[in-house]
């Protein structure tokens, strides 16, 4: 490794734009009244979308689609598609945020700071092309996660959730740094494309390297929530204040992916058939567990907790695959998942009041006779969710199981389709509820006036059909990414 | 004459007493953000045998930034219990069951 140069700085233009404008951020909200606090909430989407633009306009150009720093920070197609909905999910979460902010008291720049340092963690994880990138991109989407979790002081519930969090994802990252410091001595190399190149030329100690992959395959299942190692999901979904939860449960499912991605691929593919074998185990587990556990939710919030689990056993198929097609189709079911997310939790962002969180299916009922525009939004996401062709939920299984099928595991896909069908059952009783049931009695909340709100939302829940119906560029490019 | 053999042992020692640390200690939080600082201590223990042994300082500088987030870990963990105790005056692991189903 050279000494530093202009050339490694340029492709991380993006992100040094966001670390900039965020200390900026940081300190003007120092300056800034509480009843102006709106400026903070545009200045962040705008930043948002401004380093969006910056990854849209650097993956174009060949020159700075590159490599910096001697190999640590890789600039390829994946990084730039996941960095993109990384950026854009998080928009839209800051959108549909404020207005459950506003009449917490929540409304505050620490909210969105930590939010945007976590999306700068995502960005560097994306690009990760060393151990040493991945963790600390890693943590720094970890850390400010578990003080999020914990936003809302005064409440007893977001608190155990932070902690209970907290000290999962510390085990977490902490098997994760056991696995790869077994990989560093059994190859002795942290970089990415060394360890693969000394698995390929010569075998080096089998049982440390066995142990490093069986902790990294934990630390990956840990961070992206697969059954055995789901148990923070739902308490942390629950316990969270909504905004938050839907912060956790749409971008970081991309950087899970993208963990997964560079360090079983990108790293470790020359052990593809023992991996292989262990995100089967997780994967079968995790569709069985995430959909049969979630039937039997009453907590709207606890029931996508599960859902997510469910989710996740599809993605783990997709990279189980080992194929171009098998990572392109995770990494689409990754992007259109988070997009779908947000919409699902700006839902409750939209049924709820300050004293009434809307955490129950049963707040659900009878929204169809009290607004009908909306109960069709839930219809679109809860449909999406469910996988019912038109859909993009359904085109994102689709391309998942049919990459399944291609490398000859046939048996699991057949198994996965089976709990789909299962899965779907609990997305259709929430339609149920809100077309069938009669409303409850009491005076009905007013919706929130928020007009940037509404209109994001109608766009994203109409996007998912959109997407179902036109996904085929997107799943072109997120193939052409894979394929480099 | 210590070998590589020793050093992965001791390692892996101070890993499992971690492990279990967390999982079999039911009463006090404080003891958890230890037994979480203890594993992290280990893997450094690793990073350092093995980059001697191979002669590699990459796995020595790798130490020094998990020092560092392992402080900034901690703070925030602390942090979270400071505020779990305001609000439950309690940090006892088995009075902590709210969230459940």
């Amino acid at each position: 490794m050279g000494p530093i140069s202009m050339a490694d700085l340029l492709p991380l233009v993006p992100e040094s734009f966001l670390l900039g404008s965020l200390c900026i951020l940081l300190l003007a909200d120092l300056f800034i009244r509480q009843s102006q606090r709106a400026v903070t909430h545009w200045l962040a989407i705008a930043m948002l979308l401004l380093t969006a633009g910056l990854v849209w306009r650097a993956s174009g150009d060949s020159a700075l689609a590159s490599t910096a720093f001697g190999g640590m920070f890789v600039n390829d197609g994946v990084a730039a598609i996941c960095k993109i909905f990384i950026l854009i999910s998080t928009a839209l979460v800051f959108v549909y945020a404020k207005p459950y902010l506003i009449p917490r008291r929540l409304f505050q720049g620490e909210f969105y700071t930590l939010v945007l340092f976590a999306v700068l963690g995502m960005m560097f994880l994306a690009s990760a092309g060393n151990m040493l990138t991945a963790y600390l991109g890693l943590e720094l989407l970890a850390l400010p996660s578990y003080a999020l979790v914990a936003l809302d002081r005064d409440n007893g519930r977001s608190s155990e959730a932070a902690m209970k969090y907290f000290v999962l994802g510390a085990l977490a990252s902490g098997m994760l740094l056991y696995g790869i410091s077994m990989i560093y001595g059994a190859t002795g190399s942290l970089d990415f494309a060394s360890i693969r190149g000394a698995l390929v030329s010569n075998a080096p100690h089998p049982w440390l390297l066995s142990f490093g992959l069986v902790f990294i395959v934990i630390g990956i299942a840990f961070k992206l929530g697969a059954v055995p190692f789901h148990m923070w999901v739902p308490d942390v979904y629950q316990g969270s204040p909504t905004a938050v939860t839907m912060f956790i449960g749409s971008a970081p499912k991309i950087a899970g992916f993208v963990l997964a991605y560079r360090l079983l691929e990108d790293a470790l593919a020359p052990l593809f058939a023992d991996w292989r074998g262990m995100l089967a185990v997780l994967a079968l587990l995790s569709l069985a567990i995430g959909n049969l556990v979630a039937i039997a939710q009453t907590n709207l919030k606890r029931m996508l907790a599960y859902s997510t689990i469910s989710h996740v056993g599809f993605l783990l198929l997709g990279l189980m695959a080992g194929t171009i097609e098998g990572y392109a189709a995770s990494l689409f079911y990754a992007v259109t998942y988070a997009i779908t997310a947000t919409a699902a939790f700006g839902m409750i962002v939209y049924m709820s009041r300050a004293g009434f969180e809307a955490e129950e299916i049963d707040d659900f009922r009878g929204l169809n006779q009290r607004n009908g525009w909306y109960a069709l939004l839930v219809l679109l996401v809860m449909a999406s969710l469910a996988g019912i062709p038109l859909f993009v939920g359904f085109l994102a299984k689709l391309q998942v199981l049919k990459a399944a099928v291609d490398s000859g595991m046939l048996w699991l896909a057949v198994v996965a389709g089976a709990f789909a069908v299962i899965g779907a059952f609990y997305y259709l009783r929430v339609i149920k509820v809100v077309y069938f049931d009669d409303p409850p009695a009491e005076a009905l909340p007013a919706a929130p006036a928020d007009l940037p709100f509404n209109l994001v939302l109608g766009a994203n829940a109409l996007a998912l059909v959109g997407l179902g119906v036109l996904g085929g560029p997107l799943m072109a490019w997120c193939v052409r990414a894979v394929a480099g | 004459m210590i070998t590589l053999g020793h050093t992965i042992a001791l390692g892996a020692i101070l890993f499992c007493i971690s492990v279990a640390g967390i999982f079999i200690n039911r009463k006090n939080v404080i003891t958890l953000l230890m037994a979480i600082e203890l594993m992290l201590l280990s893997v450094n223990f690793n990073f350092v045998a093995f980059s001697s042994f191979l002669g590699d300082p990459a796995g020595q500088i790798f130490v020094f930034f998990i020092l560092t987030v392992a402080a900034a870990e901690a703070a925030i963990g602390l942090a979270i219990l400071v505020v779990l105790f305001r609000n439950r005056a309690t940090i006892n692991i088995e009075q902590l069951g709210d969230l459940k189903g």
